[in-house]
């Protein structure tokens, strides 16, 4: 069950030939996650996106904003037509995502290991303060690298943070640096649940979304493909961080169609 | 403190995160608040984030850990998670300069304040004593910025009234304007005890009070005493005193690391920053 979300993934490819800017080989990566997410797990109104009684979603990779953005204007919280102007000069949406101008945002992340600590913090906040919503914070594996993840998964497990599930964009960034090992063993002895999905198959994402462990924080292992759905850029390190030139759109384009 | 733990009491926003530090002297508060005050342990760069997370929900976070391993260890984590993201909270260090002198320079901080303040919105506070701490804290901690507050183990004899953001002025005279921040207040006032001098007292360097010191400094010559690297808080002086052509001695721990060990007064001695160190510097540079 692997939708192909072009229409989403043509936007994506569109936004970034205003500045040649984008990511756009992350944000496929993470696409399906975050329309699973946002059209059917996380509670959260675009109209009234800052109530307190609200589930969060925190992209901690902040590189893959073209694919949150895509998600959050299908979902209502701002025009479509804002991706046309992505990192252009006073565009509300940049590289990296800004949570004081993107409405929907809830963290601003660029410099990677921060969001999961940060998740951390508003999921002990909801316990202090006894609302019962749900903390989703997204991670690159490469992310995994930086000490602030570990810190951070040794925390949630300590304090039983229920409430909280990371998701590990495993699209095997990592490799070319820091191997990592068996992923999800790693989380399950930091004390965390883990599962691990095909992370471009939408049922299998929903169920793992929708469960959670009563004791304890609970990872989802994510095993994707970065540039999913262009075979040009899958796996294909020389697009981490590119767009396309004029003679290549049309031709992505039609693959996308 | 007991500043913080009366809070913890009167306000229940407030969320109180330890590195592992002051854990025992908390005792009374983990007893009294046990959802509200944490030993989080020592990973001070998930600690910040985290307590940006905290802010995030609408708590009021307050971090304490020694001053290298809360601003020097976890800058970034300020930077981003707090300043760009403007969200509040409080950061209270322990370990002033070389207060820690004997354990050498991994526990020595004079650069916190000169990193911090290149941070947008972040402000800074240096008490002289701990009842001036307990005023700058209850002013300042609910506010809508990160507030870093700068604690010392050697406290100053004598309080002041101080107030947020704005300089005492303790002495006026007409040869040059000297500005003592919090901990090198005592010093600086046995100095100039017989130097016609004004003696500005300031525990807030940031947001920076450029009035006061526009309004006292007529001269032209400022004498800068920082408990922390010398020169600190020269760009809020040209700030402050816009267009003004004007001197500026500065006179703080010196830029480089002080690998003795012993007292944090034998520091003192061997860098000048004692009142007669002071005073022949002064007395120099009004000559």
């Amino acid at each position: 069950m692997r939708p192909s979300l072009n229409h989403l993934k043509r936007q994506i490819v569109a936004a970034t030939m205003a500045t040649q800017e984008g990511h756009i080989a992350s944000a496929f990566s993470i696409l399906d996650i975050l329309w699973v997410l946002y059209r059917e797990v996380i509670g959260v109104n675009p109209q009234n996106f800052r109530s307190d009684d609200r589930d969060y979603f925190i992209l901690s990779k902040g590189h893959g904003s073209l694919a949150l953005y895509a998600v959050l204007a299908e979902r209502g919280f701002f025009p479509p037509a804002e991706l046309e102007r992505f990192s252009t000069f006073q565009s509300k949406l940049g590289g990296h995502p800004d949570c004081n101008k993107v409405p929907g945002v809830e963290a601003s992340t660029g410099s990677l290991g921060h969001g999961l600590p940060l998740g951390v913090g508003v999921a002990l906040g909801m316990r202090i303060r006894e609302i019962n919503r749900r903390v989703f914070v997204l991670v690159g594996d490469a992310e995994c690298n930086e000490g602030s993840i570990w810190e951070a998964a040794l925390l949630a497990a300590h304090h039983k943070l229920a409430n909280l599930t990371c998701i590990v964009d495993h699209n095997h960034s990592t490799d070319r640096a820091l191997g990592l090992g068996t992923l999800a063993g790693k989380w399950e002895a930091f004390g965390w649940a883990a599962t691990t999905v095909d992370g471009h198959d939408h049922r299998q994402i929903r169920e793992a979304l929708k469960q959670s462990s009563p004791d304890r924080p609970m990872v989802i292992v994510a095993e994707t493909i970065k540039g999913f759905g262009c075979k040009q850029m899958e796996n294909n390190p020389a697009w981490h961080h590119r767009s396309p030139t004029r003679e290549e759109l049309p031709l992505i384009l039609e693959e996308l169609a | 403190m007991k500043t913080v733990e009366s809070l913890l009491t009167a306000d229940s926003r407030l969320v109180v995160l330890l590195g592992d530090i002051g854990v025992f002297g908390f005792r009374n508060a983990f007893q009294l608040h046990p959802h509200r005050i944490y030993n989080i342990g020592i990973c001070e760069q998930a600690m910040t984030s985290m307590a940006a997370g905290l802010a995030k929900t609408g708590l009021i976070p307050v971090l304490h850990s020694i001053a290298p391993f809360v601003v020097e260890r976890c800058f970034e984590q300020i930077k981003v998670d707090f300043c760009y993201q403007k969200l509040p909270g409080n950061i209270v260090s322990v370990g002033a300069s070389y207060d820690y002198a004997a354990l050498g320079c991994t526990h020595h901080c004079p650069g916190d304040v000169a990193v911090l303040r290149t941070l947008p919105g972040m402000e800074i506070v240096v008490p002289g004593t701990p009842a001036e701490f307990d005023r700058l804290f209850r002013a300042a901690y609910a506010n809508p910025h990160p507030t870093y507050f700068r604690l010392s183990e050697r406290s100053n004899p004598q309080t002041h009234e101080v107030e947020f953001g704005r300089a005492n002025v303790l002495k006026r005279g007409k040869q040059a304007t000297v500005i003592a921040v919090g901990p090198a207040l005592p010093a600086v006032l046995a100095a100039v005890q017989d130097l016609d001098v004004t003696v500005l007292y300031y525990t807030t360097v940031a947001p920076f009070d450029g009035d006061t010191l526009k309004q006292n400094s007529r001269g032209g010559k400022i004498v800068l005493v920082e408990p922390f690297y010398a020169g600190t808080l020269v760009a809020d002086i040209h700030a402050a005193l816009e267009t003004a052509s004007v001197a500026i001695e500065t006179i703080g721990v010196p830029h480089r690391f002080l690998t003795d060990y012993g007292h944090a007064e034998e520091h003192d001695e061997a860098i000048g920053l004692t009142p007669a160190g002071i005073r022949q510097r002064i007395a120099d540079f009004i000559r």
